[in-house]
């Protein structure tokens, strides 16, 4: 009789660990103390296995709810503009180290789900762009990106697979000598120019070449 | 390569870098809004809300001392616009809502036919959970928070985390045996 009243108290601890258990999130102590406790108790486990399941649909229900649309972000950058801010210190530009913050920011669930990805993936893209954009712009501009400003010497509008990463975008723009002077607009499409003095012919053949590569670019035009 | 951590990005918007607003943005939006979502029941104002709440990021950035980590501090920070909106909808409509959400499991011919598939029975009963249910749901299974940063997020302290949850799970097994699964438990 005491020994099952001093237990009770302990299995119930373990049973509301459970949900951090299957989700990871327990610490060493707690964890090695519930995987003990189901090694020893197979109605503990089945309850391990009653928990994993309402975490795979809540995970799903979840991963359902899709993404925010673009006006969000839209929103967001109007009122940041402004606002205003002090001005920022430029700071060495570490595009790589930034383009695997993007990715490694997202977990791999969230890119598991093919509309829900293409969708973050997309937006992803725009915001390496906007970085690969600023490249080399004076002081003064570095801090103050616009999602769609006035173009100049523009050559093409291009808008990229939502399959393609970015590291796939930027080899791609450097393969070609381009680089994106505006976007992304509202249809998602950027404005790009080529680097250094090209003649109408050649901006026509560098788009054909860009056109075949249907693996990075859904859609290219010359402007 | 070394990924630009949260906290740094963090450190640049405090001096007014806006690229790095955009990729914080980028991280973290999408579960921030589903996060929101699932409270607010309203794409179009969880959608007004995460500007909100990345637009405090950015006012406030400077005084992030880092007690929490930053996606913990996103969703307290998303989780306190979105019970603000809340209140500003009468308790009338918000009880309205969270009844149909239940009681549409019985005589809803959609929900009869989704009997037959008991992952889409247990969605649905996730669903009809009151907002405090499936905010603790959410937070565990899906945004993988800690006891300790629930107990941040929601602000409650970390016993009444684990019982809060054990409920949820218990009246998610009731209305589960309400739709006809019986799971022996609790």
């Amino acid at each position: 009789m005491n020994a099952v009243s001093k237990e009770a108290p302990e299995r119930q601890e373990i049973e509301t660990l459970l949900p951090w258990h299957a989700a990871g999130t327990l610490s060493r102590r707690d964890r090695e103390k519930v995987e003990r406790a189901i090694a020893n108790d197979s109605e503990l486990a089945r309850h391990l296995t009653l928990v994993r399941e309402e975490q795979q649909e809540t995970i799903h229900l979840n991963e359902s709810l899709g993404v925010p649309s673009a006006r969000a972000m839209e929103k967001l950058f109007a009122a940041i503009e402004a606002e205003g801010a002090p001005a920022p210190v430029r700071r060495s530009f570490d595009l790589v180290g930034r383009l695997s913050g993007f990715i490694s920011g997202f977990a791999p669930r969230t890119l598991a789900y093919g509309a829900a990805a293409a969708a973050i993936v997309l937006f992803l893209q725009s915001a390496v762009l906007i970085e690969v954009a600023m490249k080399g712009q004076p002081d003064s501009v570095v801090g103050r990106p616009e999602l769609a400003s006035a173009p100049s010497n523009v050559h093409a509008a291009i808008r990229f697979s939502p399959q393609a990463t970015s590291s796939e975008i930027i080899s791609f723009l450097n393969a070609h000598g381009a680089e994106v002077v505006v976007g992304p607009r509202n249809n998602g499409s950027f404005d790009i120019r080529f680097t250094g003095d090209v003649s109408k012919d050649e901006v026509f053949r560098k788009v054909q070449r860009m056109q075949s590569e249907t693996k990075v670019v859904e859609f290219i035009a010359t402007k | 390569m070394q990924a630009t951590s949260d906290e740094e990005l963090i450190g640049r918007i405090a001096s007014g870098d806006r690229l790095a607003m955009q990729v914080l943005f980028a991280r973290h939006h999408v579960r921030v809004y589903r996060f929101v979502l699932r409270l607010v029941r309203d794409e179009s104002v969880a959608e007004d809300l995460i500007s909100e709440v990345f637009l405090d990021v950015w006012r406030q950035a400077g005084r992030f001392e880092g007690r929490s980590a930053v996606p913990t501090w996103l969703l307290a920070i998303a989780r306190f616009k979105a019970l603000t909106a809340l209140r500003r909808k009468p308790d009338e409509e918000l009880d309205e809502e969270a009844a149909a959400a239940i009681e549409d499991q019985s005589d809803d011919p959609e929900v009869a036919l989704a009997k037959k598939d008991k992952s889409a029975v247990i969605r649905k009963c996730l669903e009809g959970l009151s907002a405090e249910h499936r905010e603790i749901i959410d937070l565990v299974y899906y945004h993988e928070k800690s006891v300790e940063e629930v107990a941040q997020i929601v602000g409650i302290p970390e016993n009444t985390v684990k019982t809060r949850m054990f409920y949820a799970r218990k009246r998610l097994a009731e209305l589960l045996k309400a739709a006809g699964i019986e799971r022996g438990w609790p």
